[in-house]
């Protein structure tokens, strides 16, 4: 490109980055300081390398500093950079999302500022300017919202302001009535089903870390009933029916504590659990020591999961999650809409976020068996070749051929995950469902589905099978064991759904 | 060439090239042919019938660079064991007991890996899709909407650039597949590429 199209970055950034490398530099010194100090001309030997490598730093931020330049166009900003491998990116104004300006202590002292545009991408890194003036990222904020709007009509408020300065007038009104809300029985009932043994594994894990203050080896058992025999009990001379009470007891012990963990850890995370439908979107309020509130835009979820499990669909509970667009908070991919719900209780939610809930003529069809056989057949030598070898080599004898039970219990699994999974696909949604311990099904609208692939493995390209991998943002959803035939009839299907409209009308309010 | 059309419509174009440019490898033709035509009997209900587009055959050039500088890493202990093998042994000739393995196994990522790839690689760019096409033991066929294209880059390494390529990446909201990138491009039509996708994006807006 010509020099001097476009703008380039603050000078000062350069002061910035210098300031940076420094504090890498910290350890790396004081690590030289101690290995010479017994030099004459160690501390002239520490400055000299403190200079060549500000040197470095500066000199190669500088090259890069000359190679980047930002443009702004008239539909997209593009950012050119780097010193060997070039790299144009282009970010239309119309996916910009929000225009960030972060300032850290150093650059607010030289008055500047890192403007990160987001577009909500799947990967976070989208476009950063390290660093221009504040002026140039308010400039450039205020560029990009008016450029929007000028693309786009712009949406009507969602809440009127008044002339005579009352903004809100729905603010005064009662709170109305939550959309889902769970009361302590209900969160009782669901503590019950979240039985936990974590805290054995808590607790082992303490008693592993302090084991040095144990007065005896945690792993000994003869020093677990040589306390025992101390408090003068004798071990031998207890009778069977003593032995089997004790064993008893310790399960129920087991179970007792198992429950009451639920119950706490419920209690903790889910007490005054409260959904509301805001003009904002779904306001999610819940916690007992920790309250949090959250609020997530309707237009932003991508797709619903109906979780349940062994034990508890037999009751008919199930727990509603949605995948969104994760702008809130990047480490929680899909947000706990309703924990601990009936399906009645389920539905309304899910069409509040333009969802529709399966019905029973959507025609379920299972994938094919071969898919999941073949994954079991991969598996199987590694499970023989190890029996065969205690088989041949060592004397345990006929007792080893139990092993064999592996595969066969292996078997049932796939055999059971392969009866769970089905899919279907109507004229607006795809649907999923999978696993036999705790099933799940995933809903997910077909024009929120950003692209699809089809990939084959050499197996499967014998057996003319395939998997559905499908991106959606904020989750992940892949099918396999579909004939190649039909999986490109389906993505053509959806492709022309999709196409039709654009990802920012997808997901704008 | 119709016949061939759907999952994998670069093979009947990878089966020219061998027999065109590869003729030594003329065994894994046939076998390449055999399972291709194995596989393409299961293709009758396929329905994606565009052709696809080769990449630069530069880009075999540049991917074989890139390769053999990875290889120096094994090559050149290879040959500084040789020499010590061939120094302390009394009479002969340098019997290759290191190097030959290795040249081998260069070879093959070298000369061989780059070609397969290449010959298995394709794309399609219609008016509101793009599509790509790679892998030959394990493939992956994946279209991405341009309605749903969040941002786009050309980038340029400094071997690439000699030949005058680019590779074209588009980055989508979605969690799988969130980066896809198409290398090989010919810098210019990355470009074109690019600004036509980044058009309608901006038209599909309004």
């Amino acid at each position: 490109m010509a020099a001097g199209e476009g703008h380039r970055l603050h000078r000062l950034g350069l002061v910035v980055n210098m300031v940076g490398g420094l504090r890498n530099l910290i350890f790396p010194l004081i690590a030289i300081a101690f290995g010479t100090s017994t030099l004459d001309f160690g501390y002239l030997l520490l400055v000299g390398i403190a200079i060549l490598f500000i040197g470095f730093t500066l000199f190669f931020s500088w090259l890069a500093w000359t190679r980047f330049r930002y443009i702004i166009g008239v539909e997209e900003i593009r950012i050119e950079s780097g010193i060997l491998n070039r790299n144009a990116r282009s970010i239309p104004f119309e996916r910009i999302q929000d225009v960030s300006i972060e300032q850290k202590l150093i650059p607010r002292l030289l008055g500047l500022g890192e403007v990160k545009f987001e577009t909500g991408g799947g990967e976070g890194d989208e476009g950063t300017l390290a660093y221009v003036s504040t002026e140039e990222g308010e400039r450039l904020r205020e560029l990009v919202r008016d450029r929007k709007e000028g693309a786009v009509a712009t949406p009507a408020p969602e809440i009127a302001n008044n002339d005579d300065g009352t903004a809100d007038i729905r603010r005064f009104e009662p709170e109305a009535e939550p959309l889902f809300a769970m009361d302590t029985q209900r969160i009782f009932t669901f503590g019950l089903f979240e039985f936990s043994l974590v805290i054995f594994a808590v607790l082992f894990g303490v008693a592993q870390q302090f084991e040095f203050i144990l007065p005896f080896n945690l792993y000994d058992i003869g020093a677990w009933i040589g306390i025992v025999e101390d408090s003068g009990i004798d071990i031998d001379a207890i009778s069977w029916g003593a032995r089997i009470f004790g064993a008893m007891a310790a399960l129920a012990s087991l179970i007792a504590i198992g429950i009451a963990t639920g119950l706490l850890r419920t209690f903790l995370r889910e007490y005054g659990f409260r959904l509301d439908r805001t003009p904002k979107g779904f306001r999610r309020r819940r916690g007992l020591t920790t309250l949090t509130d959250v609020v997530m835009p309707a237009h932003r979820v991508q797709a619903a999961i109906v979780q349940t499990g062994f034990f508890r669909r037999r009751w008919g509970w199930h727990a509603l999650k949605f995948v969104s667009l994760a702008q809130d908070s990047k480490e929680e991919g899909s947000h706990v809409v309703a924990p601990f719900a009936q399906r009645p209780e389920i539905d309304p939610i899910m069409k509040e976020a333009a969802i529709t809930p399966e019905t029973l003529d959507i025609g379920f069809r299972r994938l094919d068996w071969r898919w999941w056989f073949d994954q079991w057949a991969l598996l199987l030598p590694f499970a023989l070749l190890p029996i065969v070898g205690l088989l041949i080599f060592t004397d345990v004898g006929a007792r080893a051929a139990l092993i064999l039970l592996l595969p066969v219990i292996a078997a049932l699994f796939v055999w059971l995950s392969w009866r769970h999974c089905k899919k279907a696909l109507d004229e607006n949604q795809l649907y999923f469902r999978e696993g036999w311990w705790s099933p799940k099904l995933t809903i997910a609208p077909q024009v929120k589905i950003q692209s699809i692939e089809i990939s084959q493995g050499p197996i499967a390209r014998l057996r003319g099978l395939a998997e559905m991998e499908f991106g959606i943002a904020g989750g992940a959803l892949s099918i396999g064991g579909i004939p190649v035939g039909e999986a490109n009839a389906i993505r053509q299907r959806l492709l022309d759904e999709i196409v039709k409209v654009d990802f920012a009308d997808v997901n704008r309010g | 060439m119709t016949d061939c059309a759907g999952f994998t419509p670069t093979a009947p174009l990878a089966i020219e090239e061998m027999d065109v440019n590869y003729k030594g490898f003329g065994a894994i033709n046939c076998l390449v042919s055999a399972i291709q035509q194995r596989h393409i009997s299961n293709m009758d209900e396929a329905t994606e019938t565009e052709e696809l587009t080769r990449l630069h055959p530069d880009h075999v050039k540049v991917t074989r660079i890139v390769a053999s500088l990875f290889m120096l890493v094994l090559i050149i202990p290879a040959i500084i064991a040789e020499t010590a093998a061939y120094l302390n042994q009394e009479s002969g000739p340098p019997n290759g007991v290191f190097i030959i393995p290795v040249l081998l196994i260069a070879a093959f990522f070298v000369l061989f890996m780059p070609w397969r790839r290449y010959i298995h690689r394709g794309f399609h760019m219609s008016a509101d899709r793009i599509r790509i096409v790679r892998g030959y033991l394990f493939r992956s066929d994946t279209i991405v909407p341009f309605g749903r294209i969040q941002h786009i880059d050309v980038d340029q390494g400094p071997i690439q650039r000699r030949y005058d390529l680019a590779t074209l990446t588009v980055h989508t909201a979605g969690n799988h597949n969130s980066t896809v990138s198409l290398p090989g491009l010919l810098h210019e039509d990355a470009i074109a590429m690019r600004e036509e996708i980044r058009a309608h994006i901006k038209r599909d807006a309004i």
